[in-house]
């Protein structure tokens, strides 16, 4: 099939970016997303144009490198699926495809669709750990955890970091990603000491961040590749919530 | 022979050696720890969880990583899970049967002394990992489950769904973020190593370049750890993530570390067949639905017709057939072999008849479909996502190919390769694994290596060798970042035709045909003389658009191909060398009477650890002696 790529292109942090326009042909359904750029990118090569530069790496929904905006959804058209594993059959002939890179303040662009989100590590500097120093453990069975907790905290640590959360929300806000470890760790007996002081921590810490606030449109639940719960941004405002009523020291 | 491989194996039973071992070694004091700077190459399993880990220990650590995050490095993709002899099951298993396992699985090609510390940690690494919050599968009582994994007789693989990897590293990405935020970590993300720095014989830093400004710096250390994961990507398409590369570990060897067995490849053999030229890499179906699934291909030669109709008697269980005590669960290399076996006999399915059916319609049976989703439900999804196939309904067609290399450079056991400071942690490294992986088991050995071995170890070493004062102003540190532009310009102004993904891909086709799953002297001498002459094209006629001075993906591709271009010669070389068969690495004219692998123990019972000898030399072969002093020798048989 042959598609209309408008993509956005941006020679570096500081430039100015546009849309510019692409052919790309002979595309099969079966190739994915990605690999329908590696071809428009060969192309470009042959041509002595520059590429498109976008981040990808494992191309198997997992490392959270791929991020990009598919005609206004973060990931594309199919649920649950980060733009790697999307493939080219959720498109037809003849479609024009609008590609562009996440776009919040807190993401800078660095080239094309490529965007900095070294914000997103800094939430977990922040407190998105459980301190256990190496050699510290006792016997791992020592722990019990019940089923249902460690199913429901394995639900929100799938998450991949991939940001789509972000650009899909329209305050731009980090909110799912933070608390989808917040309900992680919250969950499990490890966890429980630093509860709420981790909660006040990487709350405060995604405001210094320049992320916008949270107002549960619920964009961010359905971009989601991992399709984390909205649910999890309840618990982390309770905890929050307990964290400043409780006067918790950060 | 030039080097003098020292295993530094401790002496005494093998099961006081690491104790004893840690024992004997030299401490540094807590107060002194804080002026060493330690340079770790890698934020995966075997990086992040040294960085993390030797910063709680107070030295000075810099990680680097070339994605985005540290939280990305490759082992975020492992699905099946990490072994532990903690026999909760009560099913016999032990420290000593771990080793045991390994060993001979590894088929004889790895070091016992090494194996068995691996084997003894495994149990902390559980610990340690559950303290963490990893949030494995439990029981209803809330206690830790566990499941069979490829060639284990146990049940004593740990497990998160099928996201281990994951979860294993964002266990230990949370802690080198919680030193990172701590000081004691200083981390480079989006950040290349590009050359090691070796003043008088030690390893005394980096050259790395900065993948978004494209700054090349000069970063001094009294230690330097490369954990910078495997290289199957020299084959193009693998399960490897796209940026995974031996550029670490091949800029280390031509400053003088051995590259021990570089040919030990290890085909996996449940992955996704491939599909279509623009494919860039396959995708692995993890190994755990072999406990559920069944391999068959039709009896007959050429049968098209719709696998679900296709009644038993016409159906080839071959596995089970020709492995009857291990059926499925027969180890990677052997189950690998037989499906290119029965495709090159034509009786393989799918449109390209590279491929073989892996079937639950019997496990949907007796366990309900409700218990394989439980099982493996996000691995049928992505299945399906990929193939559009739904694998509940209709068999999923798998293909092996390659996903892990077992060669890597040479360490003793201290981890340290034969440059004095260097040391080599994870895939990285040849250690553990022999001529053959078992399933469950590098992301075991990441973290054996990461948390409990380097952070030791590395004190070791500074304490005996007090390394002095250096600058990035000593001629060592500026030859090599003069070295290091020079090539960076050198690959813009070559200007010619080809794109780099063209000659990755047509290496990638060299070596799969003749140094893949099986090999033979004619198919490895033309390996050797096409390789070079694709290098020899590659420098003539690659075209890299852009500038060194921002993102250029393209430019950092070139560079990890032109290293690909030189490694996969030394592969070659190493394969033609070992005539025998053993364990992944099969020679044709070494097998039994029924095709089963035949090793050579008289000649090839060592560690071929290869030396670089200058441009456009061979390279010099040196020999560590394997010694088996508690499993013996045998022949490997899983019928
Ligand atoms: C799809 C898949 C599934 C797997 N499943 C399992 C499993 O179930 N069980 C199991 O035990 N094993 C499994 N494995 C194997 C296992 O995941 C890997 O062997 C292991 O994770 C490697 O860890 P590592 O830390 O050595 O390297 P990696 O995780 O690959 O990390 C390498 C690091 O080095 C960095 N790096 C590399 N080169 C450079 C450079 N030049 N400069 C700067 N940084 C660099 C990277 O950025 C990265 O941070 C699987 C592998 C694959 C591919
Ligand atoms: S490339 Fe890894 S999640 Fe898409």
């Amino acid at each position: 099939m042959n598609l209309t790529l408008h993509v956005w292109r941006q020679a570096g942090p500081d430039a100015p970016g546009k849309m510019v326009i692409y052919e790309a042909t002979g595309v099969s359904p079966e190739m994915s997303f990605l690999e329908m750029l590696d071809v428009v990118n060969e192309g470009l090569t042959e041509r002595g144009e520059v590429p498109i530069a976008f981040d990808h790496d494992c191309r198997e929904g997992i490392c959270g490198s791929c991020s990009l905006m598919i005609n206004g959804v973060a990931h594309g058209p199919m649920r649950g699926t980060a733009t790697c594993q999307l493939h080219m059959r959720s498109f037809k002939d003849g479609d024009t495809i609008y590609i562009e890179p996440w776009r919040a303040r807190a993401f800078r662009v660095i080239k094309d669709l490529a965007v900095d989100r070294s914000p997103l590590d800094r939430i977990i500097q922040a407190g998105g750990f459980i301190t256990a120093p190496t050699g510290s453990a006792q016997d791992a069975n020592n722990i019990l955890v019940a089923k249902e907790s460690v199913d429901d905290a394995m639900d929100a640590a799938a998450c991949i970091g991939c940001g789509a959360c972000v650009a899909a929300c329209p305050n731009a806000s980090a909110s799912l990603f933070t608390a989808a470890k917040i309900t992680h760790l919250g969950l499990l007996p490890q966890g429980q000491s630093e509860r709420y002081r981790r909660a006040l921590k990487m709350v405060q810490q995604m405001e210094l961040e320049e992320f916008g606030s949270c107002t549960l449109h619920g964009e961010c639940q359905e971009a989601c590749p991992k399709e984390i719960s909205i649910d999890t941004i309840t618990r982390m405002n309770r905890d929050f919530l307990r964290a400043s009523l409780l006067g918790t020291r950060p | 022979m030039t080097l003098n491989l020292q295993a530094r194996i401790p002496t005494g039973p093998l099961p006081q050696k690491w104790d004893k071992h840690r024992f004997e070694m030299k401490l540094v004091s807590p107060a002194n720890k804080r002026k060493y700077t330690v340079v770790v190459v890698g934020s995966g399993l075997a990086g992040g969880a040294a960085s993390a880990t030797m910063s709680e220990l107070g030295y000075n650590v810099k990680c680097f990583c070339f994605q985005d995050s540290p939280r990305r490095a490759h082992s975020i993709a492992a699905q099946g899970g990490i072994n532990a002899a903690k026999n909760y099951r009560n099913d016999g298993d032990s420290v000593y049967r771990l080793f045991y396992d390994t060993v001979k699985g590894g088929d004889f090609r790895s070091r016992e002394a090494n194996v068995y510390r691996l084997a003894e940690l495994s149990v902390n690494i559980i610990d340690q990992c559950v303290a963490q919050g990893v949030p494995f599968a439990r029981e209803y009582g809330g206690l830790l489950a566990n499941r069979s994994f490829g060639g284990a007789q146990v049940s004593r693989t740990f497990y998160a769904r099928g996201q281990t990897g994951q979860q294993l590293l964002l266990g230990a990405y949370q802690a080198l973020e919680r030193q990172i935020a701590a000081g004691g970590v200083k981390m480079y993300p989006r950040t290349e190593m590009l050359d090691l720095v070796v003043i008088d014989g030690q390893a005394r830093g980096i050259i790395a370049r900065d993948l978004v400004t494209g700054a090349i710096e000069a970063h001094v250390a009294d230690a330097v750890v490369l954990a910078s994961g495997g290289y199957g990507n020299v084959f193009f398409l693998s399960t490897n993530a796209q940026g995974s590369n031996a550029t670490a570990i091949w800029r280390a060897y031509k400053r003088g570390a051995a590259f021990a067995n570089p040919c030990f490849t290890q085909i996996h053999p449940t992955c996704i067949p491939v599909h279509g030229e623009y494919q860039s890499k396959l995708t692995l179906m993890s190994e755990s639905l072999r406990n559920d699934g069944r391999v068959w291909v039709p009896k007959q030669k050429g049968d098209k017709r719709d696998p679900r109709q296709i009644p038993e008697a016409d159906r080839d269980y071959y596995l089970e057939r020709k492995y009857p005590s291990f059926g499925n669960l027969a180890p990677r290399d052997i189950a690998s072999r037989a499906a290119k076996e029965v495709c090159d006999e034509g009786r393989g399915v799918g449109e390209t008849g590279f491929g073989v059916y892996l079937d639950f319609a019997d496990a949907i049976k007796r366990l309900g479909k409700s218990v394989i989703e439980d099982r493996y439900g996000n691995l049928f999804d992505m299945y399906e996502r990929i193939t559009n196939e739904n694998p509940y309904e209709v068999p999923m067609r798998i293909y092996p190919a390659v996903h892990y290399t077992m060669g890597g450079l040479w360490v003793d056991y201290n981890l340290m390769s034969t440059v004095n400071g260097l040391h080599v942690t994870g895939e990285a490294n040849f250690s553990d694994h022999g001529a053959n992986r078992l399933g469950a088991s590098a992301l075991m050995q990441g973290l054996a290596d990461g948390y409990f071995i380097i952070p030791s170890t590395i004190g070791d070493y500074l304490a005996t060798r007090k390394p002095a004062k250096v600058d990035t102003t000593h001629a060592a540190f500026r030859d090599a970042l003069a070295g290091v532009a020079e090539r960076t310009k050198r690959f813009l102004a070559i200007e010619g035709k080809r794109t780099v993904a063209s000659f990755h891909r047509e290496l990638g086709k060299i070596m799969w045909e003749y140094c893949g799953m099986s090999r033979n002297e004619a198919g490895l001498k033309i390996a050797l003389t096409k390789i070079p002459e694709l290098r020899a094209e590659f420098w003539r006629n690659v075209n890299i658009p852009g500038s060194d001075a921002e993102l250029n993906q393209a430019l950092e591709k070139a560079g990890r191909v032109a290293d690909f271009l030189e490694l996969a010669e030394l592969m070659c070389i190493d394969a033609l060398h070992r005539t025998e068969s053993c364990g992944a690495h099969f020679r044709e004219e070494s097998q039994t009477p029924d095709g089963e692998a035949l090793r050579d123990d008289d000649h090839f019972a060592y560690v071929a650890a290869w030396e670089y000898a200058g441009e456009g030399k061979p390279p010099i072969l040196n020999r560590e002696p394997l010694v088996f002093e508690n499993v013996p020798l045998s022949q490997r048989s899983y019928k």
